[in-house]
């Protein structure tokens, strides 16, 4: 094999390991989302806005108490469930049942929620970058491999791997729960058929709290690992939310393994696409793929989906 | 012409001499902008109100006619030729509305908003990549022909009226009472023999006409644009649902008490509170979700006729 083989082989093998690392952290937002829509049916364009929350707590909890974003999980989850079940309960249950012209009032409640959310940070976070400035931002760690002769050395960023392997822990969790627990369960069933649901005597409005507060709380956990290797600021949410909504229709609507898929092939499109098309179009690869499967797969990548 | 039509005039007359009254360019710029965003009020009443069709991705329409404009100046010489883009803008928006809807219209309800927020998104990359032709991220810069507000506000005053003129039109013939029926029951009005395509896209396109032409006529007026001033989701996207909704999403007037309400409250709010202005209106959608699903004008003036239709529909259930 020649040098120039082996360093385009390199090359392509360095964008696929960033690709699925990224699409990883996407697959977390993704599932947050994906389980909201499955539920409650709407889709929420808050969510990029609350995972910008779930940074900013992050980001206080490591200036003000020293507190490793890996830990502050701990704190983000449960205090984003939290945020996630008020929001539900005092914000999109009341206009449930509303009568009106428009359609969608809950979407459209959701984006007025992620203006409030935004604007809060900018009001008191100010506009400004900030970084969470850990001590192994830029460890990496290096794979070496022998391949016809030529050494290829891969290497891996060791935030991004680490929370990689978090958001795999927290989606085999949340597997698991939703298949062996009874509120779990209760979950699927009311995404299945809400009335029905009802019928067999599951509180649903309970079940949309913790719906909604769980989808919260894994989108902030994503938050919270995006934190070592991402910048924040109080805009950051709508591309995120972007990302989260082409994420979920990937998948399928309401498909969980499919939001996983989804989230894989998001990071490796923009991660492909950035380096071997346009870096300046990164994130359009997203809205066109999007696009494409709405238009000729709508029951997501695994078709298992709503249409 | 009856004395209701009479009495409708009336505030259009009173609008009209406003420059007479106060030459004020402050207050005048005020108006213009409430002028504005009634057209913008107005076109996606059209599309989302009356035809219920939901575009979270407007800004698209805008940003076209805002750049057609500039790019017109930009190549040709003088910048008279600029007018001329209020009419390219809104044929170009349209042209572009024409193959968004041609893509999206094959989706239903979040779906067709989401796909529309997705490609007005991919139309501000192009903006901002496209460097050669829209001059990139610096975007496009130049001296507006009049100095004086006046002529600014009998234009876009002109643009409002034959907005709102043409949208009446179309909702009192066939194509109008066509696009109520689709936001009621797009399968019923599709068996009963309504191209429901055809017609949703017809209506699209009047919508993406009127705010390219608005586009159009804010690169005229403000002299510079760029992707992230014409293709904002948070600034002109949501902005016009919002418009709309404070008004009342279906009526004749609410997008236009709407635009009025938001270029007060935006203002009073910019100066106040300075960054972060954009909270309000996040508390501001909410409360009006809340409290006046169908709007101001929605809400209190059809009060009594909306409570009729109601005990009918509960009578025919």
């Amino acid at each position: 094999m020649s040098p120039q083989v082996a360093g385009q082989l390199e090359l392509l093998g360095q964008v696929l390991i960033s690709g699925i690392l990224l699409g990883g952290l996407y697959s977390l937002i993704g599932l947050g989302m994906s389980l909201i829509m499955g539920v409650m049916k709407i889709i929420n364009l808050a969510h990029g806005e609350l995972m910008m929350v779930a940074m900013y707590i992050t980001f206080w909890a490591f200036t003000l108490a020293k507190i490793d974003p890996y830990v502050s999980l701990l704190i983000v989850f449960p205090l984003m469930f939290l945020l996630g079940v008020s929001v539900q309960k005092f914000l999109l249950t009341p206009v449930m049942e509303a009568d009106t012209v428009l359609p969608q009032n809950q979407v459209l409640l959701t984006v007025g929620l992620g203006l409030v959310l935004s604007n809060l940070a900018l009001l008191f976070f100010t506009a400004n970058y900030r970084s969470v400035p850990v001590s192994y931002a830029s460890k990496t760690i290096y794979w070496d491999l022998k391949l016809g002769g030529q050494t290829i050395s891969l290497s891996f960023s060791y935030p991004f791997l680490v929370a990689f392997c978090i958001a795999g822990v927290l989606g085999a969790s949340l597997f698991i729960f939703l298949a062996k627990t009874d509120t779990g369960r209760m979950i699927r069933a009311t995404a299945q058929d809400k009335r029905a649901a009802a019928l067999m005597g599951i509180n649903t409005k309970r079940i949309t709290y913790i719906t909604f507060g769980l989808g919260a709380a894994l989108v902030g956990a994503a938050g919270a690992l995006l934190d070592p290797v991402y910048y924040l600021y109080p805009q950051i949410g709508g591309p995120f939310t972007s990302k989260a909504f082409v994420i979920t229709i990937l998948g399928g609507l309401g498909d969980i393994p499919g939001a996983v898929l989804g989230g894989l092939v998001l990071g490796l499109a923009e991660s492909l696409g950035s380096v071997y098309i346009s870096l300046g179009y990164k994130d359009a690869f997203g809205f066109i793929i999007f696009v494409l499967v709405l238009i000729f797969m709508p029951r997501g990548l695994l078709g298992r989906g709503r249409a | 012409m009856s004395r209701k039509n009479l009495i409708g005039l009336l505030p259009i007359a009173a609008v009209l001499l406003i420059p007479l009254l106060t030459q004020n360019p402050y207050l005048l710029h005020m108006f213009i902008l409430s002028l504005l965003w009634i057209v913008l009020g107005q076109s996606w009443n059209l599309l989302g109100g009356y035809t219920g069709q939901i575009s979270y991705g407007h800004a698209a329409f805008f940003g076209v006619g805002a750049y057609t404009t500039g790019i017109m100046v930009k190549s040709g010489q003088s910048p008279s030729t600029a007018w001329w883009g209020l009419l390219f803008g809104g044929l170009m928006a349209a042209l572009v509305a024409a193959f968004i809807g041609w893509v999206c219209f094959r989706l239903r309800g979040s779906y067709f908003s989401l796909s529309v927020l997705a490609l007005s998104e991919v139309l501000r990359l192009v903006a901002v990549n496209w460097n050669r032709l829209t001059n990139g991220a610096e975007g496009i810069l130049f001296i507006p022909a009049f100095t004086q507000k006046t002529y600014y506000y009998y234009i876009v005053f002109a643009l409002a009226a034959v907005n709102l003129g043409v949208i009446r039109w179309v909702m009192r013939s066939k194509p109008g009472y066509y696009f109520l029926a689709i936001r009621e029951d797009q399968d019923c009005a599709e068996s009963l023999g309504i191209d429901t395509t055809k017609y949703k896209l017809l209506s699209l396109l009047i919508s993406a006409f009127f705010t390219g032409a608005a586009g159009a006529f804010y690169m005229n007026y403000m002299g510079f644009i760029d992707p992230g001033i014409v293709f904002s989701i948070a600034d002109i996207s949501i902005m016009m649902i919002l418009v709309t909704m404070l008004g009342g999403a279906a009526t004749k007037w609410g997008p236009a008490v709407g635009a009025i309400l938001f270029i007060l409250v935006s203002e009073i709010f910019r100066v106040w509170v300075g960054s972060g202005h954009l909270l309000f209106f996040g508390v501001l959608i909410i409360a009006i979700i809340i409290y006046f699903p169908n709007g101001i004008v929605g809400t209190l003036v059809d009060r009594r006729t909306r409570k009729r239709r109601l005990r009918g529909a509960e009578a025919v259930a």
